[in-house]
Order: C-alpha cells, then structure tokens, then sequence
C-alpha cells in the first residue's frame, strides 16, 4: 500500500483534510474563547457524523434505503446506558456488546429486509426500527419512556477513561477519521465494487454469477455495526438514554444529512450533518417558527440539489478551472 | 448376443443427447404464464463450441426461453442440462459458475459504473473469492489486465475509463459482449446482440462475434437475418412457443414451412 491512494483528490478531498484539521483544532479554540456550549455543538455532529457515513455506505454506495437507521443509534447508546445500571462501565465490555447485539440485529433483520426492495425495503427497515423503539418504551426497568441516567463515562483497562469533555472529542474524532477510512477501503475494494454494482443492476450482477443477496448482507452488518458504535459514543456523550435516540424521525433526519451532503460521496454525509445542525442552530435562535423554514429549505435540496454539497463543490471548481 | 453389440444397440437407442460433445440440452422444456403458452414443449442443444440461432418472429417465446436457461425464469415442465448436468432449478448465480453467460436484449450495463468497473465485476465474478475488503480492486494486476484484453477483443480498449452511461447504443452491446466473454464461459446465450443497431454496427458485431466463436457454445437469439446466416452453424425456427424446424442455415433458407411460418413475411 502506498500513500498515494489515500491521498485527497480533487476540491473535495482538499474540502475533507481542511475539515479534519480544523476539527482538531476545535478543542483548544473553545478553551481559549471559553465556550464549552461550542465543543457540545462540535461534538453531537462529529457522532451523528460518524452515523452519517455508516448509513451512506448501505444508502449511498449500496443503493439501500434504510429508514430505520437511528435504531443502531440507539442501540449503540443503551449498550452503554444498561450495563451502568447494574454498575459496569468497562468500555471494552460495552463495546463487544455494540457489536455482538448491533451485528445480530443487522444479521436477523437483513435476511428479511434485504429480501425486499424499493419502497418495501424503505417499509420494512422502518418497521423494524420502530419495534426496537416501542420494545425500549415498554422496558419500564430502564427508565421506559423517560429513559436513564447514565452516571459514569465509559472506562477502559490501564485507568484509561474518557472524563472529560475533550478527551471524549478526540475519541470521537479518531473514530470518524477511522470509520472514513474503513469505508474509503470497503467502497474501493473488490467487495465495495460489487455494493456500488448492485445499486445500479443487481440484476445483471446475478446473471454474471455474482450472489449479490449475501454481500448486500455483509454491507448492511458492517454499517449496522458503524452505527452502533456512534450510539455508543453519543450515549457517553449525553450521559442518557432513551426511546427518543432511536425515533424514525432521527432515521430521517440522518437520511437527509446524507442527501444534502452528497450520497455516494466519501465526505459528503460529514459535510451534511454539519450543514444539518448549523442550519438547526441558526433558524432555532432566529425564530421559533424555524421548523417550517428549515421544511421548505429540505425541499428546496431535494428538488435542486442534486449531489448534494459535495456534487455543488465539484461543480464550483469545474466552472472555475 | 455378443457384448460388443449390446454396447451398440444401446447406444444406438440412447437420445442423441448424450454426445461427448454435447454442450446444452433442452429437453421438452414448458412455460405458461396463464393461459399464454411462452415455451411451447422445446427441444433443442447446441454442441460445443457450436454457434445455435434460434429465429422467429416477435412473441415467439425468444427472451422467454433464454430467461428459462439462465434461470431468471423457471420453467414448469421439462429439463435443462449443461454438459450432462441437470441445472433446471438452479440459481442464476450457479449457473454463471458453471459457465452459463448471456447478454441482454435490452442493454444492461451498470450504468453508475466506469466501462472498466463493468467488465472488471464480471472478471471478479469468474475468480470468485471476493470477499476482499481492504485492497483496491483497480489495482488487482491479473484482474483489470484480463478486463482489459476483454475490452480489447471487443474494440472497446479506448474507452475503458469513461463512464458507461455515456457510451452509445452500439458501444453498450460492445460492453455486454465483452462482460459476457470476461467471464471465460463455455456457453453464451446473446439475446439479440444485433437490436437497434445501424448496418455498420452491425457488420462490426458480426466481426467481434466470429472472432469469439469456436470458443464457448453460442445460443444466438437474433432478427437479422443477414447476421444469422453469416454466423450459424444450425438454425433452430420458434413459432409460437415451439420449435417448428432445426436444420443447416442452408436447408432452413429452403424449409417451405419456415418460409410459410417467417421467413416470407419480409
């Protein structure tokens, strides 16, 4: 491997190191300014950045639209959130149970979903989702409707512990800068060229020999478990939990995130989810009614912007040069 | 009776379908979708590295048949074998491994992909084993080298890096011939490869697919006549689901039921 291959290319791959770097620099900009408020901010968009790309790799590259997505969220954040109601808090521990009970719920529920396509998929992902959200209402042991506390942050062996704030950005960034590279790989390798064929002709696929039923799977599991781990992060993040994370309205919203940011763009969800929250940010402080402009906005992308930000960057430079 | 002549007797009354060299059996094959029969109890088997049209006029169960041998369809009665094996209630994918390839009559390419990504995923498809996550599949040597002789073969070398979705029709039959013959099968089933094409294109396909034959057994499903002619060794004629007549290209042209079924129209 050399480093060629992962090296930017073209305005967006400038657009994405640009973004990493100044995402490093967050933390110490908001203790010089004192504005922990910002860090928050910063910090719920990198997570639900992290969910973003995961649910692009199935969406994006795969063709799959899931509308069940948040239920990893979810998922993700009371595998932190039940284990520190009985008083364990090893992150490691947590984080085999992400993968263990995301992986499975992926597994189980792909083979029926992935059965399936179009607006059935779309359907049947939702279904699903909402099943684990009205299981989580019902679990009156951990808090039900009104979810649970979460007291301590994830530990981890050798006194390592994410305390503080900063500390638990950093992690999260690693992790998004992780999860771009692993699906960065996926999408390239000979596996991720079967997922974007699917998208375009499934059908075609099977006919050169191709059981596009099983790679589809293994794509759905590998985002399914990406996802899991943003909730994880989100759950130490909002030290709560509950049914609300994984709601169908944040499947949509994520959906949207990747949308505006460009489907089948490597950095494209990361841009979306920040222009998703500054833009819920700055309509919510100018005027109460914000929901309504932000409605018209959502449609006024969806009609006309197609590529999202990411095909807008292209279009920007192409005029230019 | 000396054994020796039994031996003989029996072979003389097996179904002539049991030839060493023979590639793909249709056996009494039936489809009906309600009342509509689309396969009307066909027989037929091309040999190896023979080339087997099958002509007939619109509606006559072409694309039906070929979707019943490539398992798209499944059929309700009759047997399909490939080289003694029966595969009739096979999966698609199965199929394709054992060396089952076709190519579309309404063209279908993936069209989000690169000329080269294409054939590529047809190459991955025959080596199998691509459950790789990690390294990038452009820069697998044997892989794209094989997609680009693929290309070649089919005069598409140039063109390689270009979207698909940007070629033009005829560029697109090019890319399905060349997707088809990437994965090295031993039997191409080309659905109307010719369809939509100018008197050029035509002339270049018919080139492209004499340099191919010999190789694989071809089931070539085609209106052209001129091509059909110039490319098959045996001429099967479909009327109505059923197969009316099989013969040389020669005794076809002078077969006064083909002639009455099909061939006189135009």
């Amino acid at each position: 491997m050399n480093l060629k291959s992962l090296s930017p290319a073209g305005p967006n791959g400038w657009v994405m190191v640009i973004t990493l770097v100044a995402l490093v620099l967050v933390p110490p900009y908001t203790v010089l300014a004192n504005e922990p408020f910002f860090l928050d901010l910063v910090m719920r968009a990198v997570i639900l950045s992290i969910a973003a790309v995961s649910l692009n790799l199935v969406l994006g590259y795969g063709g799959m639209i899931s509308f069940g997505h948040a239920a990893y969220l979810g998922i993700g954040a009371y595998c932190v959130g039940i284990p520190g109601y009985y008083g364990i808090y090893d992150g490691v521990f947590q984080l085999l149970l992400v993968v263990a009970v995301c992986g499975v719920f992926a597994l189980v529920t792909g083979l029926v979903c992935l059965r399936t396509r179009g607006v059935y998929f779309i359907m049947i992902t939702l279904a699903f989702a909402q099943m684990v959200f009205y299981a989580m209402v019902s679990l009156d042991e951990y808090g039900g409707d009104d979810g649970l506390v979460i007291y301590e942050r994830s530990r981890f062996p050798l006194g390592g512990a994410i305390g503080d704030s900063i500390t638990l950005y950093y992690v999260c960034l690693a992790v998004l800068v992780a999860t771009l590279l692993l699906v960065h790989r996926i999408v390239n390798s000979r596996f991720g060229l079967v997922i974007r064929g699917t998208a375009g002709n499934d059908a075609r696929l099977q006919s050169l020999g191709l059981p596009t039923f099983r790679y589809r799977l293994i794509c759905y599991v590998i985002a399914g478990i990406m996802c899991g781990i943003a909730g994880w992060l989100l759950g130490n993040f909002t030290l709560f939990i509950s049914p609300e994370m994984m709601n169908w309205i944040r499947s949509g919203e994520l959906i949207f995130m990747v949308v505006l940011g460009g489907a089948g763009s490597l950095f494209g969800p990361v841009l979306g989810t920040g222009a998703f929250i500054t833009l819920e940010e700055f309509l919510s402080g100018f005027t109460v009614y914000w929901q309504l402009y932000f409605g018209i906005f959502l449609v006024l992308v969806v009609l006309f912007g197609r590529g999202g930000l990411h095909g807008f960057i292209e279009w920007l430079f192409r005029r230019r040069s | 009776m000396p054994p020796v002549a039994v031996a003989a007797a029996q072979i003389a009354t097996l179904p002539a379908g049991r030839d060493t060299d023979m590639l793909l059996e249709v056996i009494d094959l039936y489809k009906a979708f309600g009342g509509v029969v689309a396969t009307n109890h066909v027989s037929l088997e091309v040999r190896e590295g023979e080339v087997h049209a099958v002509i007939g006029p619109n509606g006559a169960g072409k694309t039906t048949l070929v979707s019943q041998l490539t398992g798209e369809l499944r059929p309700d009665g009759g047997r399909v074998r490939l080289a003694g094996r029966t595969i009739t209630r096979m999966p698609t994918h199965r199929r394709a491994r054992l060396g089952v390839a076709r190519s579309f009559q309404i063209t279908s390419v993936v069209n989000n992909l690169s000329v080269l990504e294409n054939v590529l995923l047809a190459v991955q498809a025959h080596a199998g084993h691509n459950f790789r996550f990690w390294r990038p599949a452009l820069r697998c040597r044997d892989l794209v080298d094989a997609a680009h002789a693929s290309l070649q073969r089919v005069g598409l070398g140039e063109l390689a890096d270009r979207s698909a979705a940007d070629l033009s029709h005829g560029e697109h039959r090019q890319l399905e011939i060349a997707m088809a013959t990437a994965t090295q099968p031993r039997l191409l089933l080309l659905d109307e490869p010719m369809a939509g094409m100018g008197r050029e294109e035509t002339v270049r396909m018919v080139d492209i697919l004499n340099t191919i034959r010999g190789g694989p057994g071809i089931l070539l499903i085609e209106h052209d006549m001129d091509a059909v002619f110039a490319l098959a060794d045996r001429i099967s004629v479909l009327v109505n689901g059923a197969v009316i007549a099989c013969d040389t290209p020669d005794a076809i042209r002078n077969n006064a039921q083909v002639k009455a079924a099909y061939l006189g129209e135009d």
